[in-house]
């Protein structure tokens, strides 16, 4: 019997699933392995726990400024779902205790599940009623929409929840006219904004945002850190309960070295934003002209991306996100193909037995089931080179023709899902 | 080769991966999610597919260094194998699902979608066989150990299917064998109990779950002369050859045991008798096929015309775990149409429409066929 094999992994790989998790910056690591060594608990008093506080405030301050907000609106969690789950069920919360009419929630029809499954737990357990806000061919939501629901059922909305920036087709949704729109109807509003962070400009004192989640390993930090932004004002009810640490409303000791790493990740991605931005839109553009070049037949998902200047001013799409659907292909298929060829990216969505599906926010977006089922992200990070975007456009035809006579196996037409 | 493995999370399928990477095989373990709603924990000592299941079969592939992927059939397995299943009880058949998986699933769907994908061959944790005969051709035959053997699942599989079928564990001695192998190699799949039945129905309640998945139609028990005994819940809680839970008040004139010898989905009617008319010597199947090269006395038969091809000596199996009995088998057309008959040595009882015979010679599977008639041969009776 022999040993365990090593099997036959292609190198080099090359990384095209910036959008599930990005490989840390040497700055997030430099400052990780700094406060882990120290230790500390940043609660105690004595020198060892006022220097882990110290780790831990300052990576509270750079994600502050990088918000555009003030420290203490940024809570500190163990990641985006966490902030997610906080917002809804403690924005939710708070206004229905306040008002019981207010038992309404609004959300896209393409929120990520950390919002969505929330909202969905409370309409099961807890009386709230969902409001779909229905969105475009390329992923938008329409603000006159929001506008006619505010007329209509604007007392009784608790609140609205729309994603800055979608995780599988990269669409930007319209944030500040909105958070406007809530603004002047007094509704509460939450931004996901995971996928947003440090990819386009976010300012989370636009008025009417109420809170916004992020983060840290979406950008260069480490996974099992995230943050909620919720100012003063923002009244939120507990969600875990203990020591009263990050404002009661999320107790449990402070990962330190994680908040320093965040911090330092969001300094070095701030550093040289716009450069970063330009370099990363012109990648895709490069990676979607050759895909279309290549298979003429694959339909690019989400909003056409204009010029990088233009892109940088007024982001229609995340600028590391191509998203693609082959015809007659099943999106699985084609992981594989480009797996064994040595490109790693993703079909989009995976439900919890990492099963592809087709996805909750292509068929939104009114995608038919068959074409939904042969998506493909491509997503680029801080770590994107060109000769990342020339692997893949090597492998694409053959991946395609490949998985094009595999076909279709695993769907039955007209099947119900 | 490039071996595609099927890994359901269990033991059988971890090992067999395991020895075709010893085979020298280039090996991409793949597992197939066929559960519309995966449970996230497997309960108990029975069924399979939850997520639990498919992060054992992860982890066996680690350790042997291999690829893994998930893929989803559970659309087809809802419409090839579930929803068949219901089908055919609605119309008062006792199906095999697990054989319509492994018609349909594992050496249809993943094979075709595996051979497109530039693999040679689907591997799986079988207890089965195949050998070439002189020709090189593939022949599929029982496994070394009889107890654990599943040739009689894979009966379905064609000439074409079984040239790109592997199954590693043909010459194993026994199950513990298996076991011992798996610790020794640190899968630590080694102590998982083994699934049973029918993966879909996990806590093994066929009836109860039909109820859940059936529109129950209440009919009449009746006699073969059509009186009228009782009243049934629905038909598909009844098997041929049944005894118990009939719930008729009145007993027989005979005073003896009256047991379920056939189903009439037309007239939602259970009919039942004594055991003596439960036993038949006459089958015959419909939509046969050969594993591998077919009988000399049915190849040899014109292929255009009604007619009977000359008989051949097998044994023949109604059910997974049954005995094989010797029998003579030929092969007929009725409007074009095949049909498989069987004639008993001896007579068996309770073999119901609907169920799967395969047909051996020695350790040889020769083809199958789904059973749609089963009678005791009254002329030959008579004759007598």
């Amino acid at each position: 019997m022999g040993a365990p094999r090593i099997g036959p992994m292609p190198t080099p790989r090359v990384y095209m699933d910036h959008a599930a998790t990005t490989d840390m910056l040497p700055e997030a690591v430099e400052a990780y392995v700094a406060q882990a060594q120290r230790g500390g608990n940043p609660a105690s008093l004595h020198s060892g726990g006022r220097s882990a506080r110290m780790a831990l405030e300052t990576g509270r301050d750079s994600v502050a400024a990088a918000l555009n907000a003030e420290p203490v609106e940024i809570i500190l969690t163990s990641g985006g779902t966490e902030a997610d789950n906080m917002a809804v069920l403690g924005l939710f919360r708070a206004a229905r205790d306040a008002d019981p009419r207010r038992t309404v929630i609004a959300l896209s029809t393409v929120e990520h599940h950390a919002v969505s499954e929330a909202a969905e737990w409370l309409a099961t357990h807890e009386g709230a009623e969902l409001a779909w806000l229905e969105v475009d061919a390329d992923g938008r939501v329409d603000p006159d929409d929001l506008r006619e629901l505010l007329e209509r059922r604007g007392d009784e909305l608790a609140l609205v929840t729309v994603m800055w920036a979608n995780n599988e087709v990269g669409t930007v949704q319209p944030i500040a006219e909105l958070a406007a729109l809530c603004d002047r109807a007094g509704v509460s509003f939450h931004v996901d904004a995971v996928q947003a962070f440090c990819a386009v400009p976010v300012d989370a004192h636009l008025p009417g945002i109420s809170t916004l989640a992020v983060s840290a390993h979406k950008l260069g930090g480490p996974m099992g850190v995230g943050a909620l932004y919720a100012p003063r004002t923002v009244t939120l009810a507990a969600t875990s309960f203990g020591g009263g640490q990050e404002r009661s409303v999320r107790s449990g000791t402070v990962n330190a070295a994680g908040a320093a790493a965040f911090g330092a990740a969001v300094d070095a991605a701030r550093r040289d934003a716009h450069a970063e931005f330009v370099r990363r839109t012109q990648l895709r553009d490069t990676l979607v002209a050759g895909i279309r070049e290549r298979v003429p037949q694959a339909v690019l998902r989400g909003p056409e991306p204009g010029a990088p200047e233009d892109e940088w001013a007024h982001p229609t799409r995340l600028p590391g996100n191509a998203h693609f659907t082959f015809p007659g292909c099943e999106g699985d298929s084609m992981l594989f193909l480009f797996d064994a060829a040595g490109v790693a990216l993703s079909t989009g969505s995976a439900c919890n037995a990492g099963v592809p599906r087709a996805s909750h926010v292509l068929l939104a977006m009114g995608v038919p089931e068959d074409a939904a089922r042969g998506a493909q992200r491509f997503s680029l990070g801080h770590s994107s080179t060109p000769d990342d975007v020339a692997a893949v456009l090597a492998a694409v035809a053959e991946v395609y023709e490949r998985a094009h006579t595999a076909g279709l196996s695993g769907h039955v037409p007209g099947f119900a899902s | 080769m490039r071996v595609l493995a099927a890994m359901s999370g269990g033991v059988d399928s971890a090992v067999a991966a395991a020895r075709a990477v010893d085979a020298g095989h280039d090996v991409t373990g793949v597992h197939l999610a066929l559960s519309r709603t995966p449970g996230t924990l497997r309960t108990g000592a029975r069924g399979c597919c939850t997520i639990e299941d498919s992060r054992d079969a992860w982890r066996a592939a680690e350790k042997l260094g291999i690829p893994y992927y998930v893929w989803d059939f559970s659309e087809r397995f809802q419409a090839d194998v579930v929803d068949d299943f219901v089908a055919e009880y609605a119309a008062g058949r006792t199906p095999n699902p697990c054989m319509r998986c492994n018609e349909k699933i594992k050496f249809a769907a993943l094979l075709e979608k595996a051979l497109a994908l530039g693999f040679d061959a689907v591997c799986t944790g079988h207890y089965a066989k195949v050998v070439e005969d002189a020709d090189g051709r593939k022949e599929l035959h029982r496994a070394a150990d009889w107890a654990k053997d599943q040739s009689y699942v894979l009966g379905v599989l064609t000439a074409e299917q079984l040239e790109h079928a592997i199954f590693p564990l043909a010459e194993t001695p026994s199950k513990a064998q298996v076991r011992a192998e798996a610790e020794e190699r640190g899968l630590s799949v080694a102590k998982k109990p083994d699934s049973h039945d029918i993966c879909f129905i996990p806590d093994g309640d066929t009836r109860g779950w039909l109820e859940d998945h059936m529109e129950l139609a209440p009919g009449r028990i009746v006699d073969s002369q059509g009186t009228e005994l009782g009243e049934h819940r629905g038909a598909h809680a009844y098997t041929v050859g049944q005894r118990r839970g009939l719930h008729i008040g009145r007993p027989a004139p005979d005073g003896k045991p009256r047991f379920v010898l056939e189903i009439r989905p037309k007239t939602n009617e259970v009919v039942v008798g004594p055991e003596a008319l439960l036993s038949i010597d006459v089958m015959e199947g419909i939509r046969p096929s050969w594993a591998g090269l077919p009988p000399r006395e049915v190849a040899v038969m014109p292929e255009d015309v009604d007619g009977r091809s000359d008989e051949f000596p097998v044994t023949v199996q109604v059910r997974a775990h049954g005995d094989p009995a010797p029998a003579r088998a030929w092969l007929t057309r009725q409007d074009g149409q095949p049909r498989l008959c069987v004639r008993l040595d001896e007579p068996q009882r309770g073999v119901a429409p609907g169920q799967t015979m395969v047909l051996y010679q020695g350790t040889r599977v020769l083809g199958q066929a789904t059973i749609d008639a089963a009678f005791a041969d009254r002329a030959a009776a008579a004759a007598s």
